[in-house]
């Protein structure tokens, strides 16, 4: 008798320990449920990642943010006779929704004129990516770092005055 | 006495069930257990192998948050939540009765891992509850000068062992209470209450391979010390703490702390070895990475690491297949970095890069083998793509540069 109580506590036990990893799996998957899939993608194929010659005169560099609050942005575009964005680079100490934002920026400058970058907006950013309430300031740091880049290479457009210095 | 051996016959019965076994996670073989998809209504005892591979399920390094149950533990508490439902403070009838045995054997086995008399220990929901019954006591003191000392055993962040003997020490002879929340300590390092001269301490279930939702809170009773309930109501615990005291959960600590004092030097030996394998792994093969907190007085399955100038939330995002966990303000809810690791002084931007590690029982050395090799991975990936790693590599101090502010 016990024997057939055991052989039914085992198979419930079985059942319970066959079944109980169902729907939770599913979402355990880390990325799947705390990052958006966009913002893992800018991470996992990385585009713009890198720098332009900072002393050049097409090239104006912004950067923005700070180690101590956990986010530096360093955003770098280049740009042609026309006053259209060729080119652009970014570097980013950040999280995820960081990186993705100021990868995003890069993406969206180029081909822009300057005066035509300027009108990017974080909320813009924070929409493309789904970005949650809690990094919303991810994106306007990167709308910062887009800001301080043309500023820059404003700055070294008019004559006799030195590159914007990082002082 | 026909109770008790039929109790130990179903024990014994369900100990040797292999449905039981075959599901327990092999050592070694976590680095991807498959789940199942949904079961059909009707289960089988044939089948044992996985029918269709749905989803991997990332490592589980992250010890310090909670830990998986050790079969042994699911063991002792099964016959408990199935068969022997009884309330342990029932007294007419046999259901009570092997309930009440079962909890008062528990007692015990809490009891002997800490060096106490089973008289003082009280259970409760967790160590939470019985940081608050310790300090609560403070206001129910007698004398409007008697004071408190309370300190972590184990850090929870950082790993740090606090010198509890010479507390207890210097506690004792200044006649201050001393309670400790042993919660990341107890079964992991050897405590006796009466050597560091612990008046009140804190134990957590989940914290040690054991069930979630129990705890024990030990309370001295040589000298007295008195405290003050947290909820009233029947009187259970010696008055201490009123509530049915669940019978399955307490198995379960109990069980637990048993295991925790058989394997205590074992796991301790192994999980050093591991701990020491981690860490020269990654020193030797990356530069600037700091370990945070004491590392003499440090209990090695907590390993708290700072990447400079990677961003610990974007390392969590990396390595998404290893559950881990990081001092940096991304991750927290308020934005703010570890109050812990500004504590102890770290600088603000390593306590943004900061990763903790949680090597435990049932961790293997490929789980560390694998979560090192993608950590060089990604840091060095992430050093790639960080502005402060190229200012440094190009001579630049970063110390001497005006940030802006957002």
């Amino acid at each position: 008798m016990a024997a057939a109580g055991a052989g039914r506590l085992r198979r419930a036990a079985s059942a319970l320990l066959l079944r109980s990893p169902r729907l939770p799996a599913r979402e355990l998957s880390a990325p799947a449920r705390l990052y958006h899939k966009k913002v893992v993608d800018h991470y996992e194929n990385p585009r713009n990642v890198g720098s332009l010659d900072k002393t050049s005169k097409n090239v104006g560099t912004g950067l923005v943010g700070a180690p101590a609050c956990g986010d530096v942005m360093k955003l770098q575009i280049q740009v042609d006779e026309q006053g259209k964005i060729v080119d652009a680079r970014f570097k980013t100490f950040g999280c995820g929704s960081a990186i993705a934002s100021s990868s995003l920026a890069t993406e969206w400058v180029k081909g822009k004129t300057v005066e035509e970058a300027l009108t990017i907006k974080n909320t813009d950013i924070a929409k493309e990516l789904c970005l949650p309430p809690v990094k919303l300031h991810c994106s306007m740091l990167a709308e910062d770092a887009i800001k301080a880049a043309l500023a820059d290479y404003r700055l070294k457009q008019e004559p006799k005055k030195g590159e914007a210095e990082k002082k | 006495m026909l109770l008790r051996t039929a109790w130990r016959r179903t024990a014994a019965a369900v100990r040797a069930a292999p449905g039981l076994r075959s599901e327990a996670p092999a050592r070694g073989l976590r680095l991807r257990v498959v789940d199942h998809a949904p079961q059909s209504a009707v289960p089988s005892d044939t089948a044992t192998a996985p029918e269709v591979e749905s989803v991997l399920r990332p490592l589980y390094m992250d010890v310090q948050a909670t830990t998986p149950l050790d079969p042994r533990v699911l063991d002792a508490m099964l016959p408990y939540l199935v068969n022997y439902y009884g309330n342990p403070h029932s007294r007419t009838h046999a259901y009570g009765w092997e309930s009440e045995a079962a909890m008062e054997r528990a007692r015990q086995q809490v009891a002997s891992l800490i060096g106490a008399d089973p008289r003082e220990i009280i259970f409760t929901s967790g160590a939470t509850e019985s940081n608050n019954i310790a300090i609560k006591e403070l206001e129910a003191a007698i004398q409007p000068d008697t004071s408190l000392v309370s300190v972590m055993t184990v850090n929870n962040e950082i790993g740090v062992k606090q010198p509890i003997a010479e507390i207890g020490q210097i506690c004792s002879s200044r006649r201050v209470y001393f309670h400790t929340d042993a919660a990341q300590a107890v079964g992991k390092i050897p405590l006796d209450v009466n050597d560091m001269k612990i008046d009140l301490m804190s134990i957590s279930g989940h914290k040690i391979y054991g069930p979630k939702g129990v705890g024990a809170i030990y309370i001295r009773r040589r000298p007295r010390v008195r405290v003050e309930a947290l909820q009233s109501g029947g009187g259970q615990e010696r008055g201490m703490r009123s509530g049915t005291v669940p019978t399955p959960l307490v198995v379960g600590l109990g069980a637990a702390c048993e295991v925790a004092q058989q394997e205590m030097e074992y796991d301790h030996k192994r999980i050093s070895k591991l701990a020491e394998r981690l860490t020269q792994k990654i020193m030797n093969s990356l530069p600037d990475v700091v370990m945070n907190g004491d590392p003499e007085h440090h209990y090695p399955g907590c390993i708290n690491l700072s990447f400079a100038y990677v961003e610990g939330e974007s390392l969590l995002m990396a390595l998404k297949d290893v559950a881990l966990s990081s001092g940096s303000a991304c991750t927290s809810a308020s934005l703010e970095p570890s109050y812990v690791l500004r504590a102890i002084g770290t600088d603000e931007d390593l306590a943004h890069s900061s990763i903790r590690f949680g090597i435990g029982r049932f961790t293997t050395e490929e789980e560390v083998d694998y979560t090192v090799e993608k950590c060089i991975h990604h840091v060095k990936r992430l050093r790639e793509m960080s502005p402060l790693w190229e200012m440094v590599q190009d001579g630049i101090d970063l110390k001497s540069i005006k940030w802006t502010q957002h």
